[in-house]
């Protein structure tokens, strides 16, 4: 199971509360999770990756075991403490700099 | 007695503010959507439950909701219980989805070349008059998207970008439809305008469009001050019963046309300033018609800093200051081009919202001014809605 926090306005929008959890095939990969997570959630679709393109919005971040995650290859498995359940996966908007 | 809604987008949620005919007493709701930006919330003509709505972020990008109960609660279009198609039951994303039509193609940049049109935010929501599950959605990078499903789906009008939209190049506050204009006697004719794009029509529903843009002149600001695009149209605004009589704020100048278009006329007359954002026209009298003039293009205040609307009632170049209820002093605050709105009552109703928060209405068609609210966040859009 995956679980995966979301920040606080993509909570509103997809009407959850806490972390959501979900099953993820193998392997786990950011672009699989985001897959899973749209599919489960359609509304997030084009607030987290562009519609068209799918491609990481500018100012979200993932985070996965402390680590920042945004660059890595979005086919890159993700950490097994985050495969297992043991960590969450982070989303997360990034700093407005203001 | 007629009832009042004034729907008010700000840049960190939105606010509906109600009142009876008499408009001294209001209620205010909100924020809804609270952190998001709203750039704009409109009702239904023909269905005054029916309220539209753009949220959007920076962060997390565009998002259509919907309200069939007035704004008292909303759902993304396609969310509702009967309306559920995901396996889970969860809300659908298609209202999100805002895909330009074929190859997006380019237009100018910045440094004269081509770019690809990105998609970035609705700007503006003009319900149809007549089908309270029809709407038109104007976007930065300026296009036309259109629904006939309530909100669910949307799909551009792609003619608009073939009216030489390779030559449109953004300014510094995007390039975005803001305002669409939908002829009361003719269906088939809807007027948009483009900032740093210019104004355009279509007579066939949306599938062509022409630039109507002669008599404009923007020395300064583009090569051809006489060009055919380009121009920086603030707003646009119409009376119902003349359709063909339009009233323009560009950048600089105030203009009207009396041929829907072909020939505009700058009637700024005796403005202390003929920069601004907003315009309307008084629902009782067609000629008689509100500006609020602004510094200038680099200094984006009222005049001294003295907030106030000028009014002329002979369609143009014979303006009177309105000031009575309205800061004289120290008011450095913008009104943004679609945060100025007129209700149906006689005398006619004036609303508008500053970039400093507050909302000003004026129950005796600008005569005397009252802060309805205060304090809100910046705000970017205000209509008024008449409820039985």
């Amino acid at each position: 199971m995956i679980r995966v926090l979301l920040p606080y306005h993509l909570r509103n929008l997809a009407r959850v509360d806490g972390e959501v959890q979900f099953e993820v095939a193998e392997p786990v990969t950011v672009v699989a999770v985001l897959d899973a997570l749209e599919a489960r959630y359609p509304v997030l679709q084009g607030t987290i990756r562009d519609h068209g393109t799918l491609k990481r919005r500018p100012f979200v971040r993932f985070f996965a075991c402390k680590e920042d995650w945004s660059l890595e290859p979005p086919e890159t498995p993700l950490p097994e403490a985050v495969r297992s359940g043991a960590e969450p996966f982070y989303i997360v908007g990034a700093m407005a700099g203001g | 007695m007629s009832k009042i809604r004034v729907l008010v987008g700000t840049k960190k949620g939105a606010f509906i503010l109600t009142a009876d005919g008499k408009r001294q007493k209001w209620e205010i709701s909100g924020p809804h959507f609270a952190g998001w930006e709203m750039y704009h919330l409109k009702g239904s003509p023909v269905d005054s439950n029916r309220i539209y709505a753009s949220q959007s972020s920076g962060w997390f990008g565009q998002v259509i909701q919907r309200s069939d109960d007035g704004g008292r609660t909303w759902s993304t279009p396609g969310s509702r219980s009967d309306e559920l198609q995901s396996p889970d039951g969860m809300p659908k994303g298609e209202s999100n989805k805002f895909m330009y039509e074929g190859e997006a193609g380019t237009h100018k940049w910045y440094d004269g070349t081509q770019h690809p049109w990105e998609f970035k935010r609705v700007w503006h929501l003009e319900p149809s008059l007549t089908d309270p599950d029809t709407a038109y959605a104007g976007v930065e990078d300026a296009a036309i998207f259109k629904t006939t499903d309530g909100g669910k789906t949307w799909q551009e009008l792609p003619g608009l970008r073939r009216a030489k939209g390779n030559l449109w190049q953004p300014g510094a506050g995007g390039m975005a439809v803001h305002t669409i204009l939908l002829d009361p006697k003719n269906e088939r004719r809807i007027y948009v305008a483009i900032s740093a794009g210019g104004c355009f029509r279509t007579d066939d529903g949306g599938k062509t469009w022409k630039p109507i843009t002669r008599g404009l002149k923007s020395p300064y600001e583009l090569p051809d001050p006489d060009a055919e695009v380009g121009h920086c149209v603030h707003r646009i605004a119409l009376h119902p019963s003349r359709p063909d009589v339009l009233f323009m704020q560009k950048h600089w100048d105030v203009l009207r046309t009396d041929n829907a278009g072909e020939q505009w006329t700058e009637v700024s007359g005796n403005l202390p300033s003929d920069f601004g954002f907003p315009i309307d026209v008084n629902f009782n009298e067609p000629e008689t018609i509100y500006v609020v003039p602004i510094t200038s293009d680099s200094l984006h205040y009222p005049p001294d800093g003295k907030l106030s609307v000028y009014r002329s009632k002979t369609g143009g170049n014979e303006w009177e200051p309105l000031t009575e209820g309205l800061p004289q002093k120290d008011c450095y605050v913008n009104v943004l081009r679609d945060a100025m709105a007129v209700d149906q009552l006689d005398p006619c109703g004036i609303y508008f919202g500053t970039t400093g928060g507050q909302v000003y209405g004026s129950a005796d068609g600008g005569a005397s001014w009252k802060a309805i609210v205060r304090d809100l966040p910046a705000v970017y859009s205000v209509e008024v809605q008449m409820l039985p």
